[in-house]
């Protein structure tokens, strides 16, 4: 397994990492999910031994790798493009690391990748002839094709196009988790961390803030910033927190509370009250802004049959699973 | 396919290289020391093939021959790697730097044999016998002959003749600062108007000579019977220039004007704290057989020191050496050589 | 630490060879000008900046090299465009034949120029001989080859959407090339005037022949200073002016040649045919051609005049040693002996100049690594800026005792002559090597492939073009190289160029004529292997 115990790492004096600490199992995916400059790639560099570490050790099954070069340590990187060998064949990039292990019978693990990732008969193009999702795939055929001990996936879907994007998500979930790869996988977007990995961890300002398994961290952010990083659509504290909280039903912690887009649902037999200040119909549901006595503005829903205006008056339940309770802000 | 090709090519490369490289070629200097010569000498020196045979078999000593620059570039060499020496034996230093090298110590004395009509020839100042004189050649101005007959002038006789307005536009030269033959016509006239040689080239210059920086560019571009056929029909060029313009009838179309010479003595010398000084003093000695005398005019365009030698017949017929040429004390030379070319400088560039 | 010691690894090799072959002759010579009779006396040397004759000597060189390189700019750029940029018949040939002048030696460009613009030439009228004008032309036509290489090679890889997005928004092509082309092409454009700039400043024989004495530059006159006057004092001062420029000017233009982004988009589009619009390119290369062309015609006529008839006499002759055996050696021997030379030349500065391109491109993680990596950038271009003559000098000096007996060795010329094309091997190699994009060796690594493997996938096969490219280059820098080669080929091994010189400076018509046709035989030598270097280098990536 690979532990990562308070790494530090700095450019030119500068700090990217501080005191990041990971553990990651056999088999498990982990996402490490935050905002570009968050020190999430520079992590991800330095596991691959890219960047060399200022402080603190990043091991595997208890071995220190410092002073391992990267092609010695057994870990497969996938970047953002790919990264394939422009004058190499399809076949030629998949099974690159194969000839180099001269592992006998590599024309018949090259097409058995291929037709893992879905591109059966790619073997003979070269990589300027593919699509962008397609480039992505045999980048991954390439990465798996020696059975790394941990994949490291540096935002493999993110110069991709939204719709892409997501088939190609719960393909790479799919694929993995047939291969049975351990993988590290960094990205800013949340929606794929969810899709792809097991666990995630939340790095901001090159400090790991949170990690655990993803329905853990959902529930609970460890705090405002990462609960809106999260998806959340605002955090609310002191009074306006008490309000919501005993609208849904839950103890008054006196903590702040984060509140999801569809945390409030428009329906005649609820405890909250307010006017509303905008609406706008989406195919599945109207979203509306609310201006909720005694808390502000908070987004709301509303069932496609009901006709909530400016001006109207409403009231609202809260729905408990879409809040989450975290830390007063510092 | 195209990595193949570029290791391909690669291997191509690596084989030329291999094939052609001069790296692990056998050279001379594996010989031990004491039984070769090194010579040190200038760019122009040529020692026909033969006679460099006939050299190593008479004395068993292997010759080996360094080459480069001219005789100004040779004597500060030596100069600079006297504590060191480049070599054994040295020839090419000149009397207008024969001074430099005697004050630096290059040289060790060697008082060889000389042949007849040599004497004349020594170096005034070398009382110990460090420079041996093997050839001279004087710098003189020439005249294209069939030129001046073609329009009906005289041809200039002396260095005054080339200010007076007849002549205006017609003679070029190469610089004293870029060129060895330069450097000694520059002599010349220190040596025949005294103090007053720089108002000698001010009326020179002002008279249309044209500067150039070595002799080729002057010879051959600009001298109406060089190969590039200029318009020039005065040249500063060598008294055996004559015997190298020779037409179909025989005669030359070209002269040295005996009264504008200035002679330049080449030396040999044993070089202080050579490792073969034995081999350096045959050398020397072979330098002045007749058999080198003799080939010295065809293979290095100068005339022996040795006055029994018989001359190349096209020589004996065209190449008349100057009875009285310009001289200047070595020690003057040595003294003034910075003054006097950065005078001439400030007169020659306006 | 790794990093670092890997850094100093790879750097290891040249920097022995340029600190043995370089820095310590430089230096050794330096040094006999800076300690007069053993004591220690910089009053002399600095005297010799304050005189007159110093700070007009360097002023010439400043300017003449200025308008040298503008020039050469000039015509270079839009005759880049029509080379590189446009089809046509011919093209290839045309690109050869444009690097010629680069080769030949100066003493023999410098008659067949005053054959041409002397008084009694074609272009007598033109009054240029002797002049400023026709130094400055002397110096763009050995130069303006760098430039039409280096930038049309970049020119030939450039994306040319932004320009056609330009246009698109209205902009006319003056407008287009101002605002979108020439930004792009600038940093081949300053690394090609840089160099150029530093070959016109330290430019010898073409200050000498075509100034007609009038003019000195600091080169020329380190060389009066070095061998005839032996004013070592002065000669060190100016060196150091010499060395100080460069510097100066290295550093200049290292931030003019910063790119912000080394990974441009590359394109190896088919270039379309030569149209109306083209006309500044089609003016300028045929300025070039009649600047590079009409010379070369001279001596080619030159060559073919056999008395007051024409025939192949004087090719017939180099097979000879001329008449009244004027050589030692026949000029098909020295011929062999300038291949040889350059064959070894040109592994020398290959196998450096990769090593010192991986050095200086590969990503820094620290400023202070990027700095020693600069700073080692400039240090292997310097052997373009110091005196032949200083060298020269300065390895009989220093290189004679053991282990560094080198002064007699046969190597010494190619070592010589591999310094002087370094600079070019290096400038060609390294924006390939600068555009690979870091990943690419990244995703090698990660994938198991060890350094050298991961160099063998990745930089090579993008790398093997522009070595071709830098090859070329090579050869061709030593089939010319004069200065330091004269100082120290051996008698019974010289090169072309010294043959030359040879026949040249010795009377007698057949050997003018066989120097002429000597010339012509080195000049269609290096046409045909840079052409060969063409046919390889389809889409190259190299620029200066």
């Amino acid at each position: 397994m690979l532990t990562i115990d308070e790494v530090s790492v700095a450019y030119d004096g500068v700090p990217a990492v501080v005191d990041a600490s990971l553990a990651l199992e056999y088999g498990q995916v982990l996402a490490v999910l935050g905002p570009s400059g968050s020190g999430k790639s520079t992590l991800l560099r330095a596991i691959a031994g890219l960047e060399p570490v200022t402080s603190g050790r990043i091991g595997w099954d208890g071995d220190d790798l410092a002073g391992v070069p990267t092609h010695k340590r057994g870990f497969a990187l996938m970047f953002q493009d790919g990264q394939l060998f422009g004058h190499l064949t399809v076949a030629r990039n998949v099974g690159y690391a194969l000839r180099l292990r001269r592992t006998p019978n590599a024309a018949a693990r090259v097409r058995e990748l291929l037709a893992l990732v879905g591109l059966e008969g790619y073997g003979d193009r070269l990589p300027a002839t593919l699509s962008g999702g397609e480039r992505q795939r045999v980048a991954l055929a390439r990465s798996l094709a020696v059975q790394p001990r941990l994949l490291l996936l540096d935002e493999p879907l993110s110069a991709l196009d939204a719709g892409l994007r997501e088939r190609l998500a719960h393909d790479l979930r799919d694929i993995l988790r047939e291969a049975g790869t351990t993988a590290l996988m960094v990205t800013h977007d949340q929606e794929e961390a969810f899709t792809v990995a097991d666990r995630i961890a939340v790095m901001r300002a090159g400090r790991v803030v949170q990690q655990g398994d993803i329905a853990a961290v959902w529930r609970a952010p460890a705090d405002p910033e990462t609960a809106l990083f999260l998806g959340y659509a605002r955090v609310l504290e002191g009074e306006p927190a008490g309000v919501l909280l005993r609208a849904a039903g839950l103890p008054e912690v006196g903590a702040a509370v984060a509140v999801r887009r569809s945390a409030l649902v428009v329906s005649d037999a609820g405890d909250l009250s307010g006017t509303v200040v905008s609406a706008r119909v989406t195919p599945e549901q109207i979203r509306v802004v609310v201006d909720v006595d005694g808390v502000g503005e908070l987004d709301a829903v509303a069932r496609l049959d009901t006709h909530p205006a400016a001006g109207d008056r409403v009231s609202m339940v809260v729905d408990a699973s879409r809040l989450a309770v975290t830390p007063n802000r510092a | 396919m195209k990595s193949i090709r570029a290791y391909a090519s690669l291997l191509v490369l690596a084989l030329a290289t291999a094939g052609c490289s001069t790296v692990g070629n056998s050279s001379a200097d594996d010989e031990p020391a004491a039984k070769r010569v090194v010579l040190v000498t200038h760019e122009s020196f040529v020692l026909p093939k033969p006679l460099q045979k006939k050299f190593e078999q008479e004395t068993g000593y292997q010759l080996v021959v360094r080459a480069s620059g001219d005789a100004g570039a040779l004597t500060n060499k030596l100069v600079l790697t006297k504590d060191d020496p480049l070599g054994d034996v040295s020839f090419g230093v000149d009397n207008t730097f024969a001074s430099r090298a005697l004050d630096e110590g290059v040289f060790a004395p060697y008082d060889a044999t000389l042949p007849e009509g040599a004497d004349q020839f020594v170096l005034d100042g070398d009382d110990d016998h460090r420079l041996t004189p093997i050839d001279n050649a004087s710098v003189c101005v020439n005249v294209d002959d069939t030129w001046f007959a073609q329009h009906h002038l005289a041809a200039p006789k002396t260095l005054d003749d080339l200010t007076d307005p007849a002549y205006r536009g017609l003679f070029v030269a190469p610089g004293a600062t870029t060129s060895s033959p330069g450097m000694a016509f520059l002599l010349a006239t220190i040596a025949a108007y005294g103090d007053d040689w720089p108002a000698y080239w001010t009326k020179l210059m002002a008279n249309g000579a044209e500067l150039v920086a070595g002799w080729s560019d002057a010879y051959e571009v600009d001298f109406t019977q060089g190969g590039g056929k200029g318009d020039r029909p005065i040249v500063l060029s060598y008294d055996s220039s004559p015997a190298f313009t020779i037409a179909d009838d025989g005669t030359s179309t070209t002269s040295a004007l005996l009264d504008t010479c200035f002679r330049q003595v080449e030396y040999a010398g044993v070089l202080d704290g050579a490792e073969n000084p034995d081999g350096a003093e045959a050398l020397v000695d072979f330098l002045l057989t007749p058999e080198v005398q003799a080939a010295l005019p065809e293979s290095m365009y100068v005339f022996p020191v040795d006055s029994s030698v018989q001359l190349p017949a096209d020589w004996a017929t065209f190449a008349k050496q100057p009875s009285d040429p310009w001289q200047v004390d070595p020690a003057d030379i040595a003294a003034h050589r910075d003054d006097w070319l950065r005078e001439w400088s400030d007169i020659t560039s306006r | 630490m790794r990093r670092s010691a890997t850094l100093v690894g790879l750097a290891a090799m040249p920097l022995a060879v340029l600190g043995v072959f370089f820095v310590l002759p430089v230096s050794g010579m330096l040094a006999e000008g800076f300690w007069v009779d053993g004591h220690f006396d910089p009053v002399a040397v600095v005297e010799v900046l304050t005189r007159p004759r110093t700070v007009r000597v360097v002023w010439f060189t400043v300017w003449s090299a200025l308008a040298g390189t503008t020039v050469a700019v000039l015509l270079g750029v839009p005759a880049a465009h029509l080379l590189h940029r446009r089809r046509f018949r011919g093209r290839a040939s045309l690109r050869a034949l444009l690097l010629v002048p680069f080769v030949l030696p100066t003493v023999v460009v410098g008659v067949a120029f005053r054959e041409l613009i002397g008084e009694a030439g074609p272009l007598g009228f033109l009054g240029f001989d002797g002049s400023a004008g026709a130094i400055i032309a002397g110096l763009a036509f050995f130069n303006v080859a760098v430039v039409i290489r280096a930038v049309g090679a970049a020119w030939e890889s450039l994306d040319p959407r932004p320009a056609e997005a330009a246009a698109a928004l209205g902009a006319g092509p003056a407008y287009v090339f101002r605002t979108v082309t020439l930004p792009a092409l600038r940093p081949a454009i300053v690394s090609a005037a840089s160099v150029v700039f530093l070959f016109c400043a330290t430019a010898f024989g073409v200050v000498l022949t075509l100034g007609g004495l009038r003019y000195s530059s600091v080169e020329t006159e380190i060389y009066l200073l070095t061998t005839n006057l032996l004013d070592l004092q002065a000669a060190a001062a100016l060196s150091i002016v010499q060395l100080l420029a460069i510097t100066a000017l290295l550093f200049v233009t290292s931030r003019l040649r910063a790119v912000a982004d080394p990974s441009l988009a590359r394109t190896t589009a088919r270039p379309p045919r030569v149209s109306r619009g083209d006309w500044p390119g089609v003016v300028a290369t045929l300025l070039v051609l009649l600047l590079v062309g009409l010379p070369i015609a001279a001596l080619v006529v030159g060559s073919l005049q056999v008395g007051d008839g024409w025939g192949l006499g004087n090719y017939r002759a180099l097979t000879t040693v001329g008449s009244r055996d004027a050589l030692l050696v026949p000029v098909t021997d020295a011929l062999v002996t300038s291949l040889r030379t350059a064959v070894d030349a040109t592994w020398m500065s290959l196998s450096m100049g990769v090593l010192v391109a991986v050095v200086v491109t590969r990503r820094s993680h620290t400023r202070g690594e990027r700095r020693v990596r600069g700073l080692l950038d400039g240090l292997f271009m310097l052997p373009l800026g110091v005196s032949a003559v200083t060298l020269g000098f300065g390895f009989l000096i220093t290189l004679d005792q053991p282990p560094l007996d080198f002064r007699d060795s046969l190597l010494l010329v190619p070592i010589a002559q591999a310094l002087v094309a370094l600079p070019l091997v290096v400038r060609t190699l390294a924006p390939a090597l600068g555009g690979i994009d870091d990943r690419q060796r990244q995703a090698a690594a990660s994938l198991g492939a060890g350094p050298l493997r991961t160099f063998v996938t990745v930089d090579l096969p993008v790398l093997w073009k522009p070595l071709l490219a830098a090859a070329g280059f090579a050869f061709a820098v030593s089939l010319g190289e004069f200065g330091a080669t004269s100082f120290l080929a051996r008698d019974e091994t010289p090169t072309m160029p010294i043959v030359i010189f040879h026949l040249i400076g010795h009377p007698g018509a057949m050997n003018y004529g066989m120097a002429l046709a000597a010339s012509v035989v080195l000049a269609a030598t290096t046409a045909v292997v840079m052409l060969a270097v063409e046919r390889l280098r389809v889409p190259s990536l190299g620029a200066l």
